[in-house]
C-alpha cells in the first residue's frame, strides 16, 4: 500500500464515524494542553520570582557577618567561634576593590519615630548615600541620604511611603523634624512606594546615616554589606576580592558569607524548575490516561470494523498491511488531539497573561515538546494492541459476521 | 483437463467446537481446471463455504495439500498467500462487503490500492470497469446510495479488478430478487466465458444446472460430480 493511499484509507476511517474521532482527539487535546497550560503555568511562576530577584538590585553580592559552613564539627570552632563584627571600616575597604563599583553599609534597628503627637514603632535602617544606587530604588519626594563621611552623618532621614502616610498623613512632609529613639531628624526624602513584592518592603523603613544609626543602637556593627560589581562578569570576582579583603582584616579568618544574588536565584531557579517539571509529570498522567482512551476507542473500532478487516484480507491485504493501517489511523487522531491541546493551552497561556499582565504564563518550549511527544508516543503504544488485534483475526470469521 | 488449474488431495479441515469434532471437509480430492464453471451445491453444513474458504486461501486445511496452479499454496506464509489472494482470487459474497464510508469507484479501486497500484493505473481501471458494468453515473455514490444489484455489480467490478484467475462467490444471488440476480449471474457467465474460473457455492439447483459442473456436497464430502458437455440450457423454473 503506498503511504498517500495509507494516510487516505486512515483518514476516511477516521472521519467515517466523527463522533469517536472527536471524542478520542477531545480527550487527547485536554491533556495536551493541561501540559502546556499548568508548565505555563510553573515556569510563569519561575519567571515572576526571577524578575522579582533582579529589580532587587543587579549585579549584587551581599555579606553576611559569621560563617555559615556545612564542613562538619572542627574542634578549633568550638574556642574561636565568636565572629568577628563587621564594621564600617569593612565597609570601607572595600570600596578599594577593583571589580566593585559600589558599596554599601546596613545596620538595622527598631526604633520609634514621632512626630505632631504621633507615635510609631519602625524599623530603622543605617546606611549611606551608595544605597540608593546599589539597590535601584526611587524617591518620590526630595532626595536621598547626602554623600559625604561615612562616620559622621547629619541629622536627616528618609522615610517610606507607609510611614509617611500614617505619620503625616496628607500634610507635608519634607522638611519636618521627628523623634526617632532620643534624636531628631530633619525628613529629607520620601521613597517611592515599591508595592508588594518580594524583595524587603522598604515602605515601612526609615533611613538614616550608618553612623546615627550605630550610635542609636549603641553597637558598630553592621546587618549587611551590599556591593554591586561593575558587571555581570565581574560578580565571580567581586566576590573572590570581598573574602580576601574582608579576611585580611578579620587577621586570617574566614568569618563572614559572601552571597551572591546569582546564587540565591539559581536556587531558586532550580527549585522552581523541578515544581514545572512535577505540574508537568501530573499533566502528563492525563496523557496517559488519554492513551489508554486511544486503546479502547480502537479496540471498539476493530470490533465494529470486523466485517471490514475480513474483507481486506480477503481482498490481499496482509497483515502487517492491516496493522498499519490501525496504527496510522490512531497515529492520525493522537497528532490531531495534540495539535488542537496545543492550540488550546497557547489560548489558555494567553488568556491568563491577558488577566493577570505582571505573570509571564509562557510554556516553556521543552514542556511543548515533551507534551506533544508524549501524546503521540503514547497514541502509537496504545494502538499497537488493536492493530495487532485487527491484523490477527480471522477472515473467515470475520467476513462470516454481521 | 490436463493442466488442472486446482488441486485438492486428501483434504481435511477439523472445526473443534466444546469437546466434539466436527469434519467439514473429510478426505476432499478435487481438480478444477482453467476457465471452468463450477456450482457447487448442498445443504448448508455440508462444507460448500469451508471448501470455498480454503479455495480462496482465507482457511488453512488440517492435512491435505492445496495445489493452485501447480504451487503447493498450503505451505505458503501468511504475506505470500495475501499475496496470491490479490493477484489471482476474486471474491463476490452474499452480503456485498461493500466498505460503507468509500464511494462505488474507491470500493472497486480498494484492492489495487492494497496492491499498491499507482494512482494513474488504477483511475484508468476503475473507469473501465465502470463502464464495462454499468455503473458510470453511480461512481460516486455509497453504498448505501445503491440499489442491491448495482451494489453486487460494484462488488464484482472490486473482485475482477486485478485481473484474477478465479472468482469465488458465495451465494452472489442470495440477498438480490430474481430479476437483478439473473443480472449478476449473466455478468458472472460473462467473465467466465472470458476464461476465468468461475466457482460459485449456490443453494438454488436452478442456478446450479446453469454450470457446467455441479458438485453436490453432504457431510464435507463430494457425493456427486455432474458435467455438462455442454452449456447448460436456459433455466425452467419450477418454483
Amino acid at each position: 500500500m503506498r503511504s498517500a493511499d495509507l494516510i487516505r484509507f486512515a483518514r476516511d476511517a477516521a472521519t467515517g464515524n466523527p463522533l469517536r474521532a472527536s471524542l478520542l482527539v477531545l480527550a487527547m487535546a485536554i491533556g495536551v494542553a493541561a501540559v502546556v497550560v499548568l508548565t505555563a503555568l510553573g515556569d510563569g511562576a519561575r519567571r515572576y520570582v526571577m524578575n522579582e530577584f533582579s529589580s532587587l538590585g543587579s549585579n549584587l553580592v551581599i555579606v553576611l557577618p559569621g560563617r555559615s559552613q556545612t564542613g562538619g564539627f572542627n574542634p578549633g570552632n568550638a574556642i574561636t567561634n565568636t565572629p568577628r563584627d563587621l564594621t564600617i571600616d569593612d565597609a570601607q575597604a572595600l570600596q578599594r576593590a577593583s571589580a566593585v563599583r559600589r558599596v554599601a553599609p546596613l545596620a538595622i534597628g527598631t526604633s520609634e519615630i514621632s512626630a505632631g503627637g504621633k507615635l510609631r514603632e519602625v524599623m530603622v535602617a543605617g546606611t549611606v548615600s551608595e544605597y540608593m544606587d546599589v539597590r535601584h530604588m526611587a524617591m518620590a519626594q526630595g532626595r536621598f541620604l547626602a554623600a559625604g563621611d561615612w562616620r559622621r552623618g547629619a541629622n536627616e532621614a528618609v522615610i517610606g511611603a507607609k510611614v509617611r502616610d500614617e505619620m503625616f498623613g496628607s500634610g507635608p512632609s519634607l522638611g519636618q523634624l521627628v523623634r526617632i529613639g532620643d534624636r531628631r531628624f530633619r525628613i529629607v526624602g520620601v521613597l517611592a512606594a515599591s508595592g508588594q513584592g518580594l524583595s524587603m518592603n522598604t515602605d515601612e523603613l526609615v533611613f538614616v546615616p550608618v553612623s546615627l544609626a550605630q550610635a542609636m543602637f549603641n553597637s558598630n556593627t553592621l546587618f549587611r554589606i551590599l556591593i554591586e560589581a561593575h558587571g555581570r562578569e565581574s560578580i565571580e570576582a567581586a566576590k573572590a576580592q570581598v573574602a580576601d579583603i574582608i579576611k585580611l582584616r578579620h587577621e586570617g579568618e574566614q568569618d563572614v558569607t559572601v552571597i551572591t544574588q546569582d546564587a540565591v536565584l539559581a536556587t531558586f531557579d532550580r527549585l522552581l524548575g523541578a515544581l514545572t517539571l512535577g505540574v508537568a509529570g501530573i499533566a502528563a498522567i492525563s496523557l496517559a490516561v488519554a492513551g489508554i482512551l486511544v486503546m479502547n476507542v480502537m479496540l471498539v473500532s476493530v470490533s465494529q470494523r470486523t466485517g471490514e478487516i475480513g474483507l481486506l484480507k480477503a481482498l490481499g491485504a496482509t497483515g502487517g498491511g492491516i496493522r498499519l493501517i490501525f496504527l496510522t489511523e490512531a497515529t492520525m487522531l493522537s497528532l490531531a488531539g495534540a495539535l488542537v491541546g496545543y492550540g488550546l493551552g497557547q489560548l489558555a497561556a494567553a488568556l491568563i497573561r491577558l488577566l493577570y499582565p505582571t505573570f509571564p504564563a509562557y510554556p516553556p518550549d521543552w514542556a511543548v515538546f515533551a507534551g506533544l511527544a508524549t501524546a503521540l508516543v503514547t497514541g502509537i503504544l496504545f494502538g499497537v494492541l488493536p492493530a495487532r488485534r485487527a491484523a490477527q483475526l480471522d477472515p473467515v470469521q470475520a467476513l462470516s459476521k454481521r | 483437463m490436463s493442466a488442472a488449474q486446482i488441486e485438492l488431495a486428501g483434504i481435511e479441515r477439523v472445526f473443534h467446537l466444546g469437546d466434539s469434532e466436527v469434519h467439514a471437509l473429510r478426505d476432499l480430492n478435487l481438480s478444477i481446471g482453467a476457465g471452468e464453471y463450477v456450482a457447487v451445491m448442498g445443504p448448508s453444513g455440508s462444507g460448500k463455504s469451508t471448501l470455498l474458504n480454503l479455495l480462496g486461501l482465507l482457511d488453512r486445511p488440517n492435512t491435505g495439500v492445496y495445489r493452485l496452479e501447480g504451487r503447493d499454496v498450503t505451505t505458503l506464509s501468511p504475506d505470500e498467500q495475501a499475496r496470491v489472494r490479490s493477484e489471482r482470487i476474486g471474491f463476490v459474497f452474499q452480503s456485498f462487503h461493500l466498505v460503507p464510508r468509500l464511494t462505488a469507484a474507491e470500493n472497486i479501486a480498494l484492492p489495487m490500492v492494497l496492491a499498491g497500484l499507482p494512482p494513474a493505473q488504477r483511475t484508468l481501471r476503475v473507469k473501465q470497469a465502470l463502464k464495462d458494468y454499468g455503473l458510470e453515473n453511480r461512481a460516486d455514490h455509497r453504498p448505501d446510495e445503491l440499489s442491491g444489484g448495482q451494489r453486487q455489480r460494484v462488488a464484482i467490478a472490486r473482485a475482477t479488478i486485478m485481473q484474477p484467475a478465479m472468482i469465488l462467490a458465495d451465494e452472489p444471488t442470495g440477498n438480490l430478487d430474481r430479476a437483478t440476480g439473473e443480472e449478476v449471474i449473466r455478468l458472472l457467465e460473462g467473465l467466465n466465458a472470458q476464461g476465468v474460473t468461475l466457482i460459485m457455492v449456490t443453494h438454488d439447483s436452478a442456478l446450479g444446472a446453469r454450470a457446467h459442473r455441479q458438485l453436490m456436497m453432504e457431510d464435507g464430502a463430494v457425493k456427486q460430480d455432474i458435467r455438462h458437455a455442454t452449456q447448460a440450457t436456459p433455466c425452467a423454473v419450477p418454483t
